[in-house]
């Protein structure tokens, strides 16, 4: 894992196969300028049985999912349909959005305003997380199309009640 | 020391811990997240919250070192420390941190230095009770012995 060259690191508890798509992982992108905050909700996600790729600020986190169009549409050779292994496209789609509030640069507002912003990127729900618990930027995040807001530091009961609100949205 | 006697002193000290504030439930899930799969979560964790906490305090005492504090960055590093104790647990650290970020709100320079000499000795005992806590692990696991659970 490294964070520092790139801005993301990628980690889940096993690799998915052609087998595994029908009970899909949930691949979560985890945006937060704190490393110790980083790693615990990386843990908490993929205790959860989520795959997780971390990223250390919004900038990053738009990089990365701008990336995502950029593999679906520019498959090289090797990675057909019927291939046994994954496409990169399959692999990296992104499923759910965890963002802090407080960040240097970029806010978590402000990354959550350019995702619902992006025709490609809006239907992906962002959860946003806080220290704070102050209302107006709670009800800012959730007029403003955040699927939750979550008090930190995140417990494993918020995950799992994380993971039932997206399941009851999927389906 | 025979492993029995190891465990108890383990089991004691960490009631103490929670029971003197030193640490919350937050430190719980942090042990709850410890399996198989990441067996040193735990120390991985804590150790980045000391490097972590070592370089803000550095800053906060560098800025508050300034002619002209801004008072800007010093919240700023206040909010990171907060944040970061809250999210391992170690209460003691947070709650003198929330003392230090109003007293920020309040622009005032004297009692903002005696909150980063509160906040440092929180950080220093929490961070000896923490080696202190993972020392014992290690000796009850070099004599054999499980790492007890404590509600």
């Amino acid at each position: 894992m490294d964070d520092s060259s790139s801005g993301c690191s990628h980690s889940s508890k096993k690799k998915s196969t052609m087998a595994d798509d029908d009970r899909k992982e949930l691949h979560v992108l985890a945006v937060d300028d704190n490393i110790i905050d980083r790693k615990i909700v990386e843990k908490l996600l993929i205790s959860s049985s989520c795959k997780v790729t971390t990223a250390e600020n919004g900038i990053r986190a738009l990089e990365y999912l701008g990336n995502l169009g950029v593999h679906s549409e520019s498959q090289t050779p090797a990675l057909h349909q019927d291939d046994a292994i994954p496409t990169a496209a399959g692999d990296l789609k992104v499923n759910l959005i965890i963002t802090d509030y407080c960040m240097p640069e970029m806010t978590g507002y402000e990354l959550l305003k350019k995702i619902k912003e992006s025709s490609i990127l809006k239907d992906i729900p962002v959860i946003v997380m806080s220290s704070e618990n102050i209302p107006t930027r709670i009800h800012k995040c959730l007029e403003e199309g955040a699927q939750m807001f979550m008090l930190k530091p995140l417990k494993h009961s918020d995950v799992t009640r994380l993971r039932c609100q997206l399941m009851q949205c999927r389906s | 020391m025979e492993v029995g006697q190891l465990q108890r002193s383990f089991v004691e000290f960490t009631e103490s811990l929670f029971r003197e504030g030193f640490l919350d439930a937050q430190f719980c899930q942090l042990q709850q997240l410890q399996d198989e799969n990441n067996p040193d979560f735990v120390i991985e964790v804590v150790s980045l919250f000391f490097e972590d906490s070592e370089k803000l305090l550095n800053d906060l005492t560098r800025a508050l070192d300034q002619q002209d504090v801004d008072f800007k960055k010093v919240d700023a590093c206040v909010h990171q420390l907060k944040g970061s104790s809250s999210s391992i647990g170690a209460e003691r650290v947070k709650n003198a941190c929330i003392a230090f970020r109003n007293f920020c709100d309040e622009l005032n320079i004297d009692a903002c230095l005696r909150c980063l000499q509160h906040v440092k000795q929180e950080y220093l005992l929490v961070k000896n009770k923490l080696e202190t806590l993972f020392r014992l692990e290690q000796q009850i696991l070099a004599a054999g012995g499980a790492i007890p659970m404590v509600e």
